[in-house]
Formats: C-alpha cells, sequence, structure tokens
C-alpha cells in the first residue's frame, strides 16, 4: 500500500509541473499590460523601471521558474516564519497583485473561509441528501420514489447553476414577502460578525439559497451513483448467502451491501470536490459571495495576471490532489486495486 | 431506467441494422420526448424567424418593459426589443455554439482515442496527456482564454465571428477528453478481434483499417458522447455568457439574455424565465435523448 502511494504521489507532480507551465505560459501572452492603468504623467522610462519592478524584463524561463519557487517554497515559507519563530522570512519578494499592490496569498486566504464555509457546507448537505436517496432507489427499483429520484437527478443535472441560483432569487426574495418566514437574502453578506444567537441565525439565513443551488448538483450526480453502485451489489452471490443465513433486511442492505457499495461512491464524493469549487465561481457571482471564485473573476476582469495565475494553479492543484486522495482511497477500501 | 419490450422483427427480411436502434429508442418515451423537444426548439431558432419577422436588434423605446401581450408574446426588454425575437436569435447562436464545439470536441477526441488505441506506441503518450488535460481547471481557463484571444480574433474576423470561433474552439479543445477514453477502450477491444486479425491477414494498411473496419464499429459511443457532448457545450456557452465573458451585449445568446435580464430581477421577473427555460430544457431533452440512445445502441439491451 506504502509503494502504490508513494508511486501515486510521484507520478503527481510531474502532472502539477505541466499544469502550472501550461497555465503560466497561458497567461503570459496576456495583452494587458500592468502599467496600463497609471497616469500618462509618467515618462516612458519610469513606466519601463515599474515594469522591470514587477519581474517583467526577464526572458520567459526564468520569470516561470521564479514563480514557480515563489508558489511552492517563499510562500509556504513566509506562513511558516510568521506561525513559529525559529524559521526565518525568506528573502524574496512575494508574489504581489497588480491590481491591489498587496500580496496575493494573503488576498487569497482571506476570501478562501467564504468559499469554503459555504461550498464545503452545500457539498455535505448535498452528500447526506444524496446517500439515502440512491439507497432507497435502488432497494425499490422502479417504484414511484426510484422514478420521482430519477426525474429529480435529472433536472438537477440540466438545470445549470445560474439559472437555478435566479430561480431561488425570483422564488425565495422577490416573490415572498419580506416577513414572512421563508423569505431569503439573495445577497451574502461577508461583514456580518456572529457575536450572537440573532447573527447567527442570519448568518444561516443568508447561507440556505447558495447552499441550496449548489447541493441540488451534488444531489443530482452522488444519488445516481449511489443507485448504480446498490443495484451492482444486490444482484451479487454474497446477499443471496447472507439472507439465506437468516439476518434481517435491514443488516444485509445497510451492512453487506451498503459497505461495499460505498467504495466507487467514496471516490467519486472525492472527485466531485474539485468541481464544485469550479461550480461555485457561479454560485459565487450571483448570490454576491466574496470567496475565491468572485475573486477570480475580477482579476480576469482587471487583467491581474498573478492573481489569476497563482488561483488557477490553486483550482489545479486541488484537483490533482483529490484525485490522488481518490486513488489512495480506492486502494484502500478495496485491497484488489493495489496492483503493483 | 427503462423498459425494454421484446419489438416484433421480421427475421425473414434482412434490415438495416439501425431499424433495430430505431425500434429500441421509439420504446424510451423519455427519450422520444426529447428528441422531439429538440427538433422543435432546433426549427423554432432557426424557421421562426421568418415567420416572427420582427427584427431582434430593433429598437422602440415607447414599448420598454413590456409584460406578455398578443404584440409582444414574451414581452420586451428595457430597449423595447421584443423577447421572442431575441430568444430565437439567442438560440440560433447557442444551438450552433453547442453543435459547432461538440463536433470539434468529437473529432478531437476519436482522433486521439483511435490513435492511441490503435497504435501502441503513441498510447502511453496520449493517455498522459489525456489525464493532465482532465486535470487542468476547466472554467478558469476558459475564462482566461476569453479575456486573452477576445482583442485580437475580434479584430481579425469580426466581433461576433470571432467570439464564435474563440468560443467553439475553447469549448471543443477543453471536452474531448472523456470521448478519447471511451473510444480508445472500444478500440482497444476490437482489435482482439477475428475480423480485425482476417482483414490484416489480407494486408490493410493501418489508415484503410481505422476507415473500414475500427470506426464504424466505435460509432456508438461517439453518438453518445455527440449528445451529451451539445448538453455541455450548451451550458458551458452560457456560463460563460452569464459571467459577462461570452458574446458581446448586443448580439445575443441565451445566457447572455439571462445575464441581462438578472438585472430587472425585482421588476421584470417574467424575463428571466424564458432563456434559462430555454437553456434547462434544451440540456434536459438533449440529456433524454442521449439516454435512450445509450439504450438503444446496446446490442445487450437492444437484442432482447
Amino acid at each position: 500500500m506504502l509503494t502504490y502511494t508513494i508511486r501515486r504521489l510521484l507520478t503527481a507532480i510531474p502532472t502539477l509541473i505541466f499544469i502550472s507551465l501550461i497555465i503560466f505560459l497561458l497567461l503570459d501572452m496576456a495583452p494587458g499590460d500592468p502599467t496600463a492603468q497609471l497616469p500618462l504623467t509618467i515618462p516612458p522610462e519610469v513606466r519601463e523601471q515599474i515594469r522591470q519592478s514587477l519581474g517583467l524584463g526577464e526572458p520567459v524561463h526564468i520569470r516561470y521558474l521564479l514563480w514557480l519557487k515563489q508558489m511552492v517554497w517563499s510562500e509556504p515559507v513566509y506562513y511558516l516564519s510568521q506561525s513559529v519563530d525559529w524559521v526565518s522570512a525568506p528573502d524574496e519578494a512575494r508574489l504581489i497583485s497588480w491590481q491591489t499592490r498587496a500580496p496575493v496569498m494573503d488576498t487569497i486566504l482571506e476570501r478562501l473561509p467564504q468559499t469554503l464555509m459555504v461550498v464545503g457546507l452545500a457539498y455535505v448537505v448535498g452528500v447526506l441528501i444524496a446517500l439515502p436517496i440512491g439507497i432507497i432507489s435502488a432497494y425499490k427499483q422502479y417504484s414511484v420514489f426510484d422514478q420521482a429520484g430519477t426525474f429529480v437527478s435529472m433536472i438537477g443535472f440540466s438545470i445549470p447553476p445560474f439559472f437555478s441560483g435566479v430561480l431561488m432569487i425570483i422564488l425565495f426574495t422577490v416573490m415572498m414577502p419580506n416577513d414572512s418566514f421563508w423569505w431569503f437574502p439573495s445577497i451574502y453578506d461577508t461583514t456580518l460578525v456572529i457575536d450572537s444567537w440573532e447573527a447567527f441565525g442570519k448568518q444561516v439565513r443568508q447561507m440556505v439559497l447558495p447552499v441550496m443551488v449548489l447541493a441540488l448538483q451534488t444531489t443530482a450526480q452522488i444519488s445516481r451513483f449511489m443507485r448504480a453502485s446498490m443495484l451492482d451489489n444486490l444482484n451479487q452471490d454474497y446477499v443471496r448467502t447472507a439472507r439465506a443465513k437468516g439476518m434481517t433486511e435491514s443488516v444485509v442492505v445497510l451492512k453487506h451491501v451498503l459497505r461495499n457499495s460505498m467504495i466507487p461512491v467514496v471516490t467519486v464524493i472525492a472527485l466531485g470536490i474539485p468541481a464544485i469549487f469550479g461550480g461555485a465561481i457561479i454560485t459565487e457571482q450571483i448570490f454576491k459571495v466574496n470567496g475565491i471564485g468572485q475573486l477570480l473573476i475580477v482579476s480576469i476582469q482587471a487583467s491581474d495576471v498573478p492573481m489569476v495565475q497563482t488561483l488557477t494553479f490553486i483550482f489545479a492543484i486541488l484537483i490533482v490532489f483529490f484525485n490522488l486522495i481518490a486513488d489512495i482511497l480506492y486502494g484502500i477500501l478495496d485491497p484488489r486495486i493495489r496492483y503493483d | 431506467m427503462t423498459d425494454t419490450s421484446i419489438d416484433t422483427r421480421d427475421d425473414a427480411v434482412a434490415r438495416n441494422q439501425w431499424w433495430d436502434v430505431w425500434d429500441q429508442f421509439k420504446t424510451h418515451k423519455g427519450a422520444v420526448m426529447g428528441a422531439c423537444f429538440f427538433i422543435f426548439i432546433v426549427l423554432a431558432v432557426y424557421v421562426g424567424p421568418w415567420i416572427w419577422s420582427i427584427d431582434p436588434t430593433y429598437i422602440d423605446v415607447r414599448a420598454r418593459n413590456q409584460g406578455s401581450t398578443w404584440a409582444h408574446p414574451f414581452g420586451t426588454d428595457q430597449l423595447g426589443r421584443d423577447m421572442l425575437a431575441r430568444m430565437m436569435a439567442g438560440g440560433q447562436t447557442s444551438i450552433s455554439v453547442g453543435l459547432t464545439a461538440m463536433g470539434l470536441a468529437l473529432f478531437l477526441g476519436t482522433l486521439v482515442g483511435v490513435l492511441a488505441g490503435y497504435f501502441k506506441r503513441i498510447d502511453g503518450l496520449l493517455m498522459r496527456v489525456t489525464d493532465l488535460f482532465l486535470a487542468l481547471p476547466l472554467l478558469p481557463l476558459l475564462l482566461v482564454m476569453v479575456m486573452l484571444f477576445r482583442q485580437p480574433l475580434s479584430a481579425s474576423f469580426g466581433p461576433e465571428t470571432g467570439i464564435f470561433i474563440l468560443i467553439v474552439i475553447a469549448i471543443g479543445i477543453t471536452s474531448w477528453m472523456p470521448t478519447a477514453r471511451i473510444v480508445r477502450g472500444d478500440v482497444l477491444a476490437l482489435k482482439e478481434r477475428e475480423f480485425v486479425l482476417a482483414a490484416r491477414s489480407i494486408g490493410t494498411r493501418p489508415g484503410k483499417m481505422i476507415l473500414r473496419h475500427v470506426l464504424p464499429n466505435v460509432m456508438s459511443p461517439i453518438m453518445v458522447s455527440a449528445t451529451l457532448g451539445i448538453a455541455t457545450a450548451i451550458i458551458t456557452e452560457s456560463a460563460l455568457s452569464f459571467l459577462g465573458l461570452g458574446f458581446p451585449p448586443d448580439f445575443p445568446t441565451w445566457g447572455r439574455l439571462l445575464f441581462d435580464a438578472t438585472d430587472f430581477m425585482q421588476q421584470h421577473p417574467q424575463r428571466v424565465m424564458w432563456p434559462g427555460l430555454a437553456i434547462s430544457l434544451t440540456v434536459l431533452s438533449v440529456n433524454y435523448m442521449g439516454d435512450g440512445l445509450r439504450d438503444a445502441l446496446d446490442p445487450r439491451i437492444r437484442g432482447l
């Protein structure tokens, strides 16, 4: 198992390096000039000096290696030096955003909690709803419940988040009377400080709509997987044996079948986490959550190259990391997979 | 998901296998309804403008922000442009982007899949590339590509054609990977079959072999990915337009119409519904079609 894990880890590294190269080179072609926003009275030679100070004078490969070093070495070391005193801060300048002139990583870390709170909660809710639906749909195949489940997940697949989100706002914000219990705010207020039960209630209420939109997508996918996986297992011989031994139906289904069907589902759940971050770009835009997805859109519109590079690379790291987790989980859960 | 009924086939007459596929497809009610709806939408957006001949860009400020009336069944927008005409024009773009991008993705996917499956020497390399593309964060990269190449392409092909080419290529090269994987798997299995051995023993060249023997036999997975590809392409295009990084504002697509309507959501919620419903129903119908097609093309189910 250890060699399997190590091998998977080693293949992840070249993948990440290659992806970082693609992202860097693609963004390097950006037409935007970081000095374009500065006043026109600045003489050309000063403008050139500003460009040099932003590290634009070097050839491409040097800039790529510098950026990579900053990403994987300087920034982690900097945060380490902030928290423990036996590490000193690195000498290099930090990765600076062209738009805000603040360190890129600081801005991202500021935005991350909002994304994690909304997206993470939505994913958990989605999975928790999806699993029972999948189990019941498979156990009572072709029943009314199963047909309804199929239809709902088809809808979840087909309604894109930018329509379901807008639909939710119309239903729960525009059409609903303001004093009703079912009225929910459509704008996520990040400045809300949770210091009382009232504020906590407010926080819960403003999270309801974005979480519902994201959870609908998750539920649609995971419940289908759960159902298919349960169906594969329900017809196996070991299920018949378990029933023949006189086990109760609940033990057969929830202990024998469920455990075995969870193997592929767990990996699908792990694989879905980065995709949810991608979907959150749109959801954050609709509900005005100022998380990293919204940061990406703003940076793209402002041609803030370092910010976009870093964010895209973080998304790539998430994808590769969770692919790795899924592979390793599969290996742990299903010993047959650990071919060496 | 589907109930497979036994179809009465006349074994005496030699039949084209596509009739069997059609018979099986007909038993899937959702798929038939999906196909009918998709044909209806395609006709509505392409033939509709000849019947409903209001110009989608005609501005009539006195008739702005109207609800549904006989003169404007879908109402008008904030500049008094007819929503029905705009929906048709937008649908043309959305569906054209969907079909073209799907075609490109399918071509790339089939090419990579067949080459990787057939020629062992480049299999490892091509599959590595496929894995790499699968690990790319697609939506951020799409946004970045649109941002980077919008200006140069608009300059050389005009704003509309330039963005059309850009979006089709961007969606095409970010969505070919599933097709490539499926096709490769099928080609690998096909290569071991006797008829391929027979064809090779009479000296068939690889190019001929791929065109005559391999490709016709991997048509069914390609067709299923084609239907699903249309759905993804339409959603992706709408998402880009919704984020304000798609077609220019005066050039409607369904995503753009939805995006524009969200500004007036409080006053005119019905204006959001038309483009949203059009996107969702088209995607739903295409998904159902793909579902039915998958069952119909699977000989294990069809043979029953």
